[in-house]
């Protein structure tokens, strides 16, 4: 299976699954478009595109040929991020970020605990005092007012 | 003529107010870093700084941000020249000739040429935008919702063709971004679309968590795991200045790159980084020694160089005066604009002349305060590079973060960001651009919008497209660009980017 045979099928899922989607909205008519009249036709649009790039794909790079040698810090950074959502609101910015540093700098990048350790409190503090402080930006605090 | 001498004349009491100068100098700094670090481009830079601006007025937030934007290009061109890494897509053909120059001792005229060459475009492109900006939003006053909707379905096709990859890809990603611009409420009969029962989707996807998460978190994705930074050419202050034939060689490239890149940026697509390729591919064609491309050509740095800075002042043209974003970029700062209470369009000169004006004049001020500031600073900046990755991309997956939930105080926005940067990654590995996902997810529903309004006008017709000469006109050029760029599709030959010497592609590229 090639990249771009991979890339079009999935883009021809997507087109398949806005369509899917749209059912429920009106479709309007050809001279009076409802909501759901773009997206059908932009589904459509992609469907055939999709369609269109797996088709010319023969000649692209096999998929187990591409570099992954990224993926599990790709796929670590990514987890950090999803904690970050979930916890934002809940432990407040400064402990969520101070959190999210420390992982990414101890656990994913090996850093010696102490720097680990500085650079994430010290990343959450002065990002917070920059931001909430000095440009009135709005940030969370958690339940211990960090 | 009078009236726009007596306008930048305002415009410089209110720029060179120290007020607003500090946030233009601010500005330029905060944009040139952005440009020297690989993996924030002018793009997720802008995005990311975006919520320092909320304390602001509406001109020093934009002069701050526009400062971003052109201090971006001018650091691109320094990691190019020195590491042979585009701080930003923009300066990828920078680093063919540019550090092959520095391989050969020539770092500092080669920085040089680029800073001077990039304040003559910057300059001479902000007298075009200043002389054609205000005639043609008297122009769009003309406009309707079917010239808007043919010039929007242009600026989406000159997009998907000036793209660096092939256009069937650059269209599907363009469908992709229109469809994420139309989830949330429809703004002709108020249902809501794919917004799954989340009130915050109600105005839509926004631009921010988009822009950051493919640009900026999709760009760390694919970089994190970097070991340590390549080595870095320092040159001496005393070596900046070129030699004389040096000059001479540097001067036409400048001119000529000036030129095609204001008239690049004009058109909407991704103007800076288009005027680049396409001004090393027409030196490399007129050279009389082509065979010196790739090996430390001064026109190989010269013309790209201007070229993307007049292009970054070009596509203020369409977004001042028509309120329509160009690239994904001004697509940014129409948001910011917004945020800041200001509609961008034909009506801004008249009704904000203190802004427009200020934006005109703080464009000169800050062109020359970045070659001023810049090449002394070079090593400073540079030293940027000497951070260890892994202690540097946890402190941008902050800013990204911090950046996207301070625009709207929604977590939503973090999971958006997520999700594109999941996408941005994956799309990077399968070598898909992801520029029109950013400039189909803003121009979807103003699409949508002036298609219904056309119809409701025509009672139906779709002749109306056809009866009104500008729509005809650019509705036609949209299909001329559209059948000349899937063309290669049917007669399989070869795209015309196919042919561009893309040697040099590294970390940014697009």
């Amino acid at each position: 299976m090639t990249t771009d045979r991979v890339a079009g099928l999935a883009l021809v899922l997507i087109g398949v699954y806005t369509l899917w989607e749209s059912r429920v909205l009106p479709l309007g008519s050809l001279r009076a478009p409802g909501p759901a009249f773009l997206p059908m036709v932009l589904a459509l649009v992609l469907v055939g595109l999709g369609a269109l790039v797996a088709a010319g794909g023969r000649s692209a790079p096999r998929l187990r040929t591409l570099h992954w040698a990224e993926a599990g810090h790709a796929v670590a950074i990514l987890g950090a991020c999803a904690f970050a959502a979930l916890a934002l609101e809940r432990l407040g910015y400064r402990l969520t970020m101070a959190l999210v540093l420390l992982f990414l700098l101890r656990v994913v990048e090996r850093k010696p605990a102490a720097l680990a350790l500085g650079f994430a409190v010290a990343g959450a503090a002065l990002s917070f005092h920059l931001f909430h402080t000095l440009l009135r930006v709005p940030l969370p605090r958690g339940p211990l007012g960090l | 003529m009078v009236d726009t001498l007596q306008g930048l004349a305002a415009g410089f009491a209110v720029a060179l107010s120290p007020g607003v100068l500090v946030y233009a100098v601010l500005g330029c700094v905060v944009g040139t870093l952005v440009g020297v670090l690989p993996g924030v481009g002018p793009l997720a830079g802008i995005s990311l700084l975006l919520p320092a601006t909320f304390g602001l007025d509406a001109t020093r937030a934009i002069v701050m941000l526009a400062g971003i934007y052109y201090g971006a290009m001018y650091g691109g061109s320094t990691t190019s020249i020195l590491m042979r890494i585009p701080g930003e897509a923009a300066s990828v053909m920078t680093c063919i000739d540019g550090y092959a120059m520095a391989r050969k001792g020539r770092a500092g005229p080669a920085l040089a040429i680029a800073a001077v060459g990039s304040y003559v475009a910057g300059t001479a492109s902000v007298v075009g935008l200043m002389l054609l900006a205000p005639p043609l939003a008297s122009f769009a006053l003309r406009f309707g919702p079917p010239e808007l909707f043919g010039l929007l379905t242009l600026g989406l096709v000159v997009l998907a063709y000036m793209s660096s990859g092939p256009m069937l890809k650059a269209l599907a990603m363009a469908a992709l971004g229109l469809l994420l611009g139309l989830v949330g409420i429809d703004q002709m009969s108020g249902y809501f679309r794919f917004a799954y029962g989340m009130v915050e989707l109600g105005d839509g996807i926004g631009v921010v968590p988009v822009a950051v998460g493919l640009f900026g978190l999709g760009e760390i994705l694919a970089t994190a795991g970097r070991a340590t930074p390549p080595e870095v050419i320092r040159p001496r202050l005393a070596d900046l200045l070129p030699s004389r034939r040096e000059w001479r060689e540097a001067a036409l490239p400048i001119g000529r790159g000036t030129a095609l890149g204001f008239l690049i940026g004009i058109i909407p697509g991704s103007a800076h980084i288009i005027s680049s390729f396409v001004s090393y591919a027409l030196e490399r064609r007129i050279a009389r020694r082509p065979e010196e491309f790739g090996q430390g050509a001064v026109a190989g740095v010269a013309g790209p160089e201007s070229a993307n800075n007049a292009a970054t002042s070009g596509a203020f043209v369409p977004m001042l005066a028509l309120g329509v974003p160009s690239g994904p970029v001004p697509a940014v700062l129409i948001a910011a604009m917004m945020v800041h209470g200001v509609s961008p369009g034909p009506l801004l000169i008249q009704e904000q002349p203190a802004l427009f004006w200020g934006f005109i004049a703080s464009m000169y001020v800050g062109n020359l305060v970045l070659l001023v500031l810049n090449l002394p600073m070079v090593g400073l900046f540079v030293n940027l590079l000497r951070i260890p990755y892994p202690l540097l991309y946890p402190a941008i997956v902050l800013f990204c973060i911090l950046g996207v939930y301070a625009v709207n105080g929604s977590v939503i926005e973090v999971w958006i960001m997520l999700g594109m940067g999941g996408l941005g990654y994956l799309l990077r590995k399968l070598d898909f651009e992801t520029a029109p996902i950013v400039l189909g997810l803003i121009l979807a529903p103003m699409i949508e919008v002036t298609l219904r309004q056309s119809l409701s006008l025509s009672g139906g017709r779709y002749a109306i497209f056809v009866e009104r000469p500008i729509a005809a006109t650019m509705l036609a050029a949209a299909a001329a660009l559209l059948l000349l760029g899937l063309a290669p599709l049917v007669a399989r030959g070869r795209d015309w980017r196919a042919r561009l010497p893309l040697a040099g592609k590294g970390d940014g590229a697009p």
